[in-house]
């Protein structure tokens, strides 16, 4: 259903068109002087930017589409569960995301073939970058289907995941930031957790090399606990219509 | 995985089906058997609970008590069994708009467990009984509502199940669309067991061997047309063309039957023939007699013909009773 449809095909473009205007903004920073940081871990940096589009874009869809066309009745009076179609909707949309983010190595490789000025593309950023992505993305794209299943109204999904990200993405960084009472010693734990989640810390991490488990078992456990709700939501959704 | 108690099960069985919504009954202890191959139309009201039972046997929704069960295997307790053996359309057919019809059917092939070798040939097949072969690179969105609805029976049939539930199958179509998909429904008759539900009531009463009719969540009358004829409307009716009125006539009736009565009398035409209507509890052929009584009346007969109510008429009179016991019903709380 993914690849058939229209919408997957405008996330592709919006995707790596607003990808190549990040990386030629990246690598026209290169062009004015020197940096301390690798193009890897700049460019990595902005992946919230496309994440903010994209995963609302491939997973709006995923159920809302489903319910407000009706076909989820028969896809779920086939012989496959519940946990079967939110998984097989999960991994395809995580499959496409994977497929976009995997379409801007491509950047990389034009870049090392035209300007081969050693130590400009550093493999080791590059892979710990996409291992980040490939991990984050596993949350990403879960909270993505939850929030599909949750209406059958597409552009309401759409919304839910924008919000549901920028809480992930932004919520512990904004917070951590500007919130003071965060500073007291009784409220240590509660610093200590939204530290543990922060999305830029741990992607930062990673373009350094330093893979860190917890940060693996954020986004594992993340994405399976919104998964279960997922299925939670389409089971409850099913009994009430 | 099927045992051999499932094939001398009934297709379909349901006990004493109840379903709640918040507060309302949908389903009031509704219990029916359908035995295989058998062509049963579910005949009701809009609200009667007729997609709910149905919903209810496809493993969508749980009953609140009751027994259900698809080919002798129960749908809350082995609703995977349930579902392989299963071709179900829901309500308004709906179906993917950016699909094409092979890939759909393709997709739902695969879905139903058909091995990949199978899934081929068996594509063919479907496509040509439903006549689909034309448009099977259309994208589904851009088909008509009679070609929609042979893509949803198509999809239903492809896996071959022993049991096939439709909602309102022929909604929406044309006359000449609902004479295909009659055809169609007819044409799996003894192969696999169909219930359909539907509004168009002539259509029930050429396609199904049974009629289940269904008001207010209980089913109110069940059997074939003829059946459902005798039981819910009783008695006879007659037709009679005459010039004759009043006491004389009446006098020859009563000596035929004394339980024939004069229902409805027209007004006399040109040549003073009226039409009158008669009716009696009697079942039984009272014609000839009829005959014979009148020709003893000064008056003369153009014809005489025994009424056969439509199914329209049982369906009315069957909801009817089950209104008025509704309504006895709730006098007796107040």
């Amino acid at each position: 259903m993914l690849l058939v449809s229209a919408a997957t095909y405008v996330a592709a473009v919006l995707f790596f068109g607003l990808m190549g205007l990040l990386f030629m903004g990246v690598v026209e920073l290169y062009n004015h002087g020197p940096q301390d940081r690798p193009p890897a871990a700049v460019f990595f940096e902005l992946f919230w930017v496309p994440v903010f589009f994209t995963v609302p874009l491939i997973t709006m869809r995923c159920f809302a589409e489903e319910r407000r066309l009706g076909t989820l009745e028969t896809l779920l009076a086939a012989p496959v569960g519940t946990t079967e179609v939110v998984l097989g909707k999960f991994g395809a949309a995580y499959f496409l995301y994977l497929l976009l983010w995997g379409g801007t190595a491509g950047f990389f490789w034009l870049l090392s073939l035209f300007a081969p000025v050693a130590g400009l593309v550093d493999p080791g950023p590059l892979v710990g970058g996409y291992l980040f992505v490939a991990l984050s993305g596993l949350l990403f794209v879960a909270l993505g289907v939850w929030a599909s299943a949750l209406t059958r109204n597409q552009g309401l999904a759409a919304l839910f995941t924008v919000v549901a990200l920028a809480l992930v993405v932004w919520g512990p960084r904004l917070a951590l930031g500007n919130v003071a009472a965060l500073d007291l010693p009784s409220l240590r734990p509660v610093r200590e957790l939204l530290e543990y989640a922060r999305v830029f810390r741990h992607m930062e991490d990673f373009t350094r090399g330093v893979v860190d488990a917890r940060a693996a078992l954020f986004y594992l456990s993340g994405a399976g606990l919104a998964l279960v709700f997922g299925v939670f939501t389409v089971e409850a959704k099913q009994l009430h219509t | 995985m099927v045992s051999l108690a499932d094939n001398s099960a009934p297709a379909i069985e349901v006990r004493d089906l109840v379903k709640n919504y918040g507060g309302v009954t949908a389903v009031h202890g509704v219990s029916f058997t359908v035995a295989r191959g058998e062509i049963v139309g579910f005949l009701g009201p809009n609200g009667a609970g007729k997609s709910t039972t149905m919903r209810i046997l496809t493993g969508c929704m749980p009953a609140t008590s009751g027994h259900a069960a698809i080919c002798g295997l129960p749908v809350a307790t082995r609703s995977e069994d349930v579902k392989r053996r299963l071709g179900y359309m829901p309500e308004n057919n709906p179906l993917p708009e950016d699909m094409r019809v092979s890939e759909y059917l393709h997709y739902r092939g695969r879905l139903k467990e058909i091995p990949r070798k199978q899934l081929g040939p068996r594509l063919d097949e479907v496509l040509e009984q439903c006549d689909l072969k034309r448009v099977r690179h259309r994208i589904i969105g851009t088909l008509s509502k009679g070609y929609r609805q042979r893509v949803g029976i198509a999809e239903c049939v492809l896996a071959e199940p022993p049991v096939i539930i439709m909602d309102e199958p022929t909604i929406g179509l044309d006359p000449r669309q609902i004479l295909i998909v009659r055809d169609l429904i007819a044409s799996l008759r003894g192969r696999m067991a169909v219930v359909i539900s539907s509004h168009i009531l002539p259509e029930i009463e050429m396609t199904c061997d049974r009629v289940l009719i269904i008001n207010q969540g209980r089913v109110v009358a069940q059997g074939t047309p003829a059946q459902l004829r005798r039981e819910t409307l009783g008695g006879a009716r007659y037709e009679l063309e005459t010039t004759g009125d009043g006491p004389a006539l009446t006098a020859a009736l009563a000596g035929v039957e004394p339980t024939l009565s004069v229902t409805e009398a027209g007004e006399p035409d040109a040549e003073g023939f009226r039409r009158v209507t008669l009716a009696t509890p009697r079942a039984d052929e009272l014609g000839e007699p009829l005959l014979r009584a009148l020709a003893a009346v000064p008056c003369r007969v153009r014809a005489l013909r025994r009424l056969h109510p439509s199914l329209e008429e049982v369906f009315l009179a069957a909801t009817r009773r089950s209104w008025e016991t509704v309504d006895q019903g709730k006098g007796k709380i107040s």
